[in-house]
Formats: C-alpha cells, sequence, structure tokens
C-alpha cells in the first residue's frame, strides 16, 4: 500500500521564522520534507484567503509562522495577524472546515530546533487525518467545470 | 407616522438637513426607501411593520450623499450602522440627523451622535429567537456536520451579491470579489468559490457587523448567511470585547490589537 504523504504548505515571516527554518538547515536538523515554505514580508501579510487558496491547490494541511511578540520586523504585524487568526479559526470552524489542519507558532531567528519540532508534528498530525478529502472533492468538482 | 411626516416637512422647510431618507409605499403597496427633498413630500413617509430595511446602506451612496446633509428613519439597527459608519470615517461625526425608533415603536430624534450613544447604553436589538435557536443548533453540530450544512446551504448561492449590495458596511468602492487579476473568488457559482465567498465576507464584516441581519432578508435563495456574520459578532465581542455600532469614535477590531489578546492556540 502506498503511504500517504502529505502535502503541508509553510506560510512564514521572512525575519524570524524564515530565518529560522534556515538555522534548522545550517544546524543540519534533520525534519520532514514534506513542508514547502512560502516567505512572506511579515505574517501580518498572510491573508486568510492564501491559506484557502493552498487548500483547494490540493493542501493537506497549512502552517502559519512568524515572529514572537514584540520581535516583530514591523512592530505590530504579528499582532494584527494574531486577531485575524483568531477571528478566522472562529468562522472558519463554524463552516465545517478542519483547523486541526491549519498549524499556527511563533518561531524566531534563533529556534531553529523548534522549527523542526513544529514541522515534524504537523507532518504526524496531517498523517494521522489522512488527505483532505472533503476540501479536495469541492475544489475538483470546481477543477471539472472550469475544463 | 404623522409625527413623523410633520417633522420630517419642518426639518426640510428650516433646511435643517436637505434630504429625509425614510421608507414610502410603491404604487402596489410594498415598502421601498424614498428620499424626500421637499417639504410638500414629507407626506409620502411611512412608518409600519413593513418597514424592515436597514436604510443605513444609502448613506454612503454617491448619489445620496450628493443630497447634501440627510436625516434618517433608524431602527436601532440603523442607529447602530450609523455610529459604526462614522467610526469608519463614512460619515461625518453628527454629519446624519437619525429620526429614531425605539424596540417600543416610538420616534425619538436624536440631535447629536453622543445622544445616540447614550441611547444605545440601554440595549441593542435583539437577534431573532428563530436565528438564535438556528445558530445554537450549529453550535452543537460535529465538524463533517457543519461541513455538511453550510455546504448544503451554500450550494443555493447564485452569486448575485444582493447580501453585499444590501449590507450598510460592504460601501468599499472595489470589492474583493471583483478583482479579476488575481481572481480571489470564482466568478460562476462553484462550491468552494461559494465558501471562499461567504468566508471571505464574514471575515471582512468581522467586528464591523451590527447585526441587522439585512443580507439574509436580501439573499434570494433565503441561505441564512446572516448567520456568518453574527458569528463573527460574537466571536469579537467574546474575545475582543468589542461590539460593532456602539461608539462612533470606536477603533476597527481588525485594524488594532492589544498586546495581552489571549488565545490558545499558537505554539
Ligand atoms: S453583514 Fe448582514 S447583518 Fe451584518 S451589517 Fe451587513 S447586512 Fe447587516
Ligand atoms: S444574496 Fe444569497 S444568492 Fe446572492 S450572493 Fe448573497 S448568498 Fe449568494
Amino acid at each position: 500500500m502506498e503511504v500517504f504523504e502529505p502535502k503541508i504548505v509553510a506560510f512564514v515571516c521572512n525575519w524570524c521564522t524564515y530565518a529560522g527554518a534556515d538555522l534548522t538547515g545550517t544546524s543540519r536538523i534533520k525534519y520532514a520534507t514534506n513542508v514547502k515554505i512560502i516567505r512572506f514580508p511579515c505574517t501580518g501579510r498572510i491573508d486568510f484567503m492564501l491559506l484557502m487558496k493552498a487548500l483547494s491547490n490540493g493542501a493537506d494541511g497549512i502552517i502559519v509562522s512568524g515572529c514572537h511578540p514584540n520581535d516583530c520586523h514591523y512592530t505590530s504585524g504579528n499582532f494584527h495577524a494574531r486577531r485575524r487568526w483568531m477571528m478566522f479559526r472562529g468562522v472558519a470552524s463554524y463552516l465545517g472546515i478542519d483547523l486541526r489542519r491549519i498549524t499556527f507558532s511563533w518561531v524566531s531567528a534563533a529556534e531553529g530546533a523548534k522549527w523542526a519540532e513544529v514541522v515534524n508534528k504537523a507532518t504526524d498530525e496531517i498523517t494521522k487525518l489522512g488527505p483532505n478529502e472533503a476540501y479536495v472533492k469541492t475544489a475538483k468538482k470546481f477543477q471539472s467545470m472550469d475544463n | 407616522m404623522e409625527e413623523l411626516r410633520n417633522r420630517a416637512k419642518q426639518l426640510l422647510e428650516a433646511k435643517t438637513v436637505d434630504v429625509v431618507i425614510g421608507y414610502g409605499e410603491t404604487l402596489n403597496n410594498k415598502i421601498k426607501a424614498v428620499f424626500i427633498r421637499k417639504p410638500e413630500d414629507a407626506v409620502k413617509l411611512v412608518y409600519d411593520e413593513r418597514c424592515t430595511q436597514n436604510l443605513g446602506v444609502y448613506l454612503t451612496k454617491h448619489e445620496v450623499k450628493h443630497f447634501g446633509k440627510p436625516a434618517i428613519v433608524a431602527s436601532v439597527s440603523t442607529m447602530r450602522t450609523v455610529l459604526q459608519l462614522c467610526s469608519e470615517k463614512q460619515v461625518k461625526d453628527d454629519g446624519v440627523l437619525v429620526l429614531g425608533v425605539t424596540l417600543e415603536g416610538k420616534f425619538l430624534e436624536f440631535p447629536t451622535f453622543k445622544t445616540v450613544e447614550t441611547f444605545m447604553e440601554k440595549g441593542v436589538q435583539p437577534i431573532p429567537a428563530k436565528d438564535l435557536e438556528l445558530m445554537a443548533k450549529i453550535e452543537t453540530m460535529s465538524l463533517d456536520e457543519r461541513w455538511a450544512f453550510w455546504q448544503e446551504e451554500l450550494q443555493k448561492c447564485t452569486k448575485c451579491y444582493a447580501c453585499r449590495a444590501s449590507c450598510p458596511m460592504c460601501y468599499c468602492n472595489r470589492c474583493m470579489v471583483d478583482y479579476n487579476q488575481p481572481q480571489w473568488i470564482s466568478v460562476p457559482s462553484t462550491e468552494i468559490g461559494n465558501l471562499e465567498w461567504h468566508l471571505m465576507r464574514a471575515m471582512h464584516l468581522a467586528g464591523r457587523c451590527v447585526n441587522c441581519g439585512e443580507c439574509g432578508r436580501a439573499c434570494p435563495q433565503e441561505i441564512p448567511i446572516h448567520l456568518l456574520t453574527f458569528k463573527a459578532s460574537e466571536e469579537a465581542q467574546n474575545q475582543f470585547g468589542a461590539v460593532a455600532g456602539l461608539s462612533s469614535t470606536m477603533p476597527s477590531t481588525l485594524s488594532s490589537w492589544k498586546p495581552n489578546d489571549k488565545e490558545n492556540f499558537i505554539q
């Protein structure tokens, strides 16, 4: 039987988590290869619609990560993002979107090991959940209409 | 009703306001919005239980702004609309004369927004029992049941955008759903596109929705979409202590933050 390898998209900020993920690499820490990292200027830039687009394009899981509170390169981008996520989670779960597939974390530029941990944990969790079927099925309908 | 007509006539005669936004009757006795600009037309105003539309939606319309200073016949939801619009800098402070109708159906004039704020302290309009019941039902559903419930409802959506047009808080000149570069929301009605459209609508109205229920009433497919923005309002209140439309100076809920915003999900 084919083993399920989840596709995970990570939306990270340039200044903390991206640098943190770099450190994971330069420290030669091994971690799950399921994650595709997309770099953003700031967590404040990570619109919830980007997460929705990732899901409809077949991502099984998502990680959103940026600087710890008070560490934002732009002072308050992550505070704005935090409020947005708090609201997003409320509305999304009301619509039946599975929040277990979306991981949020703060990973600083010095936390290479933490990044590996976050990715491994998310990968385990999503492997357990399996492919994002309900969503993919719905998205497929959309694509077949498109063609 | 006579009271309202007389007062509107007076206001227009004295040129205190240039237009009175209120309810009137069509030839086949339906209710429509009317824009009274001449004192002798004030007799066209009506007010009864059929007048449910939130007239606040007209305050930001270019054509209406062009008339000059407005007075507006306002239910409690519309009063909240006026305050919220002011806090978002869409109407000038005291730029609207509020001809309020209390929950008990009494006419009450508000010379300034401060007086509307004071009135709001007595409490906002209640959410209809039918909506509360459905909201409570959705809360108890499992994730899969919720997904199925909303998929069933949202597949009826024809993307007519009547919900957007009727909402007094949807005043952007260009809505994100109208963009095609990049295209965020599919133009035809598709399951995923409808879901994204309604999630986006709720998120963009989060903390701004005044719970008037107009979007749900406007929807020709009778989808209870107002529950999504009601849910967002509930979240705004529970998580940030923010209630829309109680103050003309409150900061926007999702464009402000507090260092101690409390969450329990970030690793
Ligand atoms: S979202 Fe619906 S209930 Fe909320 S303000 Fe707009 S029309 Fe009213
Ligand atoms: S009014 Fe109803 S059918 Fe029209 S776009 Fe809104 S939800 Fe869809």
